[in-house]
């Protein structure tokens, strides 16, 4: 009953999306602070990693994907109690899926970090990550993948262009606004501390999201080379729009930028990746790319919003630019796998756009709930002292380079 | 004897050590420096946010030599150190009271 192809490849697939947490992301991210917060940052993904997956296992999982209401599912499976050794999940073993599915819990929370670094205590950053796994992450996930209300109305959402990157990309959004500005932003603030470290992590998040997207089609086949190989060329072209637009605006192509525009196209095909062709991975780039590079500019210089390591502008608008793309270039005549028969392109585009404003929604309303639990149970934000003076020493008691 | 500091331009570190070689010189101490004069600092643009970086890298080098070669220290840095361009580094000389070698006790000039 298991397809042993199938389940190697979610096997490898469940590792490659944890690499994308650990460490990718987290390199990804410490690269872009100053170096008195590069621990601090390092020390956010891995607890939330840590935090995450226990919650998962304890409730995340069996809320998500058991049978239950349209909203959310039910607690038949805490524990795993109900799973026997030999479950299935489709074509492979249920304890697989589990796992799969379990580190996308783990990456999800931690994209947030990258709103709030510099400045959060690390008390607030396991009590919000927690509350916003189980309250925002859960629900949505059962909602869309879990035959929740937004699958059962045709939303489209191969891997996680809403379920990860909408909800993750708002959510940060709304928690620097509320947490408010680094001290001296935007003009006195110092420039990323080691921009070779995002370039590394921003490898090993592109690598990962093979695994994210082709290990999304559950099985080692043609679904799943077809994702791997749209993630990669929107991967490359949204790199190459980046690079272009710094070059022509700034006169230098930059490697932080490049590696930006990785990290944006990535996002964009996320949702689309198991339901387009070919060109339909290098429009996602091209659009992905020019989209997120302007929103960066949009919510950093003109808002002036301390979205630190821009999590919106990056993940949640390209996930949302995807989720619309999908609409045209899931088309058969794009090479795409086709829509629902007597769907078209502007009744699926208005799906998604429910798809994404529900979800907009709720992420918002329950994080803005979420942080205001926080703040009243263990606060927010450290003292500004302990901010100039960094993380790392004053929360955790460590230094990052000792020379 | 004379300390000589010079704050010179990170590129040109090689260049003046060897020259201060073939003149005789045979110890200097290199410090990791940052700071700025008439070149103000340079902007850097990460993400399309502009960084003003007011204090830029430099080497300083510390030596201490004998009265008698001074000059041609500070003739030989200057000359090795420039470029022409704004940014070269500066140098700054002043007498030095007493010398000692830790391994010998040796003092002065047979310390240098």
């Amino acid at each position: 009953m298991f397809d042993s192809g199938d389940t190697a490849w979610i096997l490898t697939s469940t590792a490659l999306v944890l690499l994308m947490t650990m460490p990718g992301l987290a390199l990804f991210y410490a690269g872009l602070v100053r170096s008195r917060n590069i621990l601090s940052v390092l020390m956010h993904c891995s607890a939330i990693c840590c935090v995450s997956s226990v919650l998962w296992f304890a409730l995340g999982y069996s809320l998500a994907f058991t049978e239950g209401g349209a909203y959310i599912g039910s607690l038949s499976n805490i524990f795993l109690l109900d799973m026997a050794r030999d479950a299935a999940t489709g074509t492979i073993p249920e304890s697989v899926f589990f796992s799969f599915q379990m580190t996308f819990a783990v990456i999800t929370p931690a994209l947030i970090v990258g709103a709030y670094v510099e400045r959060i205590k690390f008390g607030a950053v396991l009590l919000f990550s927690s509350l916003w796994l189980l309250l925002v992450y859960v629900p949505v996930c059962h909602w869309v993948w879990g035959g929740g209300w937004l699958a059962d109305m045709g939303v489209m959402d191969f891997a996680g262009g809403i379920v990860v990157h909408v909800t993750a990309g708002i959510s940060a959004l709304v928690i620097a606004i509320v947490l408010g500005n680094r001290s001296k932003f935007p003009d006195q603030i110092s420039p990323p501390h080691a921009p070779w470290m995002v370039m590394v992590g921003a490898a090993m998040l592109w690598i990962g999201w093979f695994g994210f997207n082709a290990g999304s089609a559950l099985s080692a086949g043609s679904d799943a080379g077809m994702a791997m190989l749209v993630t990669h060329l929107s991967a490359a072209t949204a790199s190459l729009v980046w690079l272009t637009i710094e070059w022509i605006r700034f006169g230098k192509p930059s490697l932080i930028g490049l590696v930006t525009g990785t990290i944006a196209g990535l996002a964009t095909v996320t949702p689309a990746s198991g339901f387009i062709g070919p060109i339909g991975g290098l429009i996602c780039g091209l659009v992905g790319g020019g989209v997120c590079y302007y929103c960066v500019d949009l919510i950093k210089v003109r808002f002036n919003i301390d979205d630190s390591l821009d999590v919106f502008a990056v993940h949640g608008v390209g996930g949302a630019t995807g989720t619309l793309l999908i609409a045209f270039l899931a088309l058969e005549s794009m090479s795409g796998v086709g829509l629902e028969e007597g769907v078209s392109s502007i009744s699926q585009l208005k799906t998604q756009i429910i798809g994404i404003g529900s979800v907009l929604v709720w992420s918002i309303a329950v994080t803005l709930a979420i942080i205001y639990i926080t703040r009243r149970l263990v606060g927010l934000r450290v003292e500004s002292e302990d901010e100039l003076e960094g993380l790392d020493y004053k929360a955790h008691g460590e230094t990052g380079y000792n020379l | 004897m004379k300390m000589v500091t010079a704050i010179i331009q990170t590129h040109k570190l090689d260049e003046v050590r060897e020259a201060l070689n073939s003149i005789g010189v045979n110890g200097m101490t290199v410090t990791e420096a940052k700071g700025y004069g008439r070149t103000k600092g340079h902007t850097e643009i990460y993400r399309g946010a502009e960084y003003q970086i007011n204090y830029i890298p430099k080497f300083k080098i510390d030596l201490v030599v004998d009265d008698s070669i001074a000059d041609n220290v500070i003739e030989t840095i200057t000359k090795t150190a420039n470029t022409g361009k704004i940014g070269d580094g500066k140098i700054f000389v002043w007498d030095i009271e007493t010398a000692i070698r830790i391994r010998t006790g040796e003092k002065d000039q047979q310390a240098l």
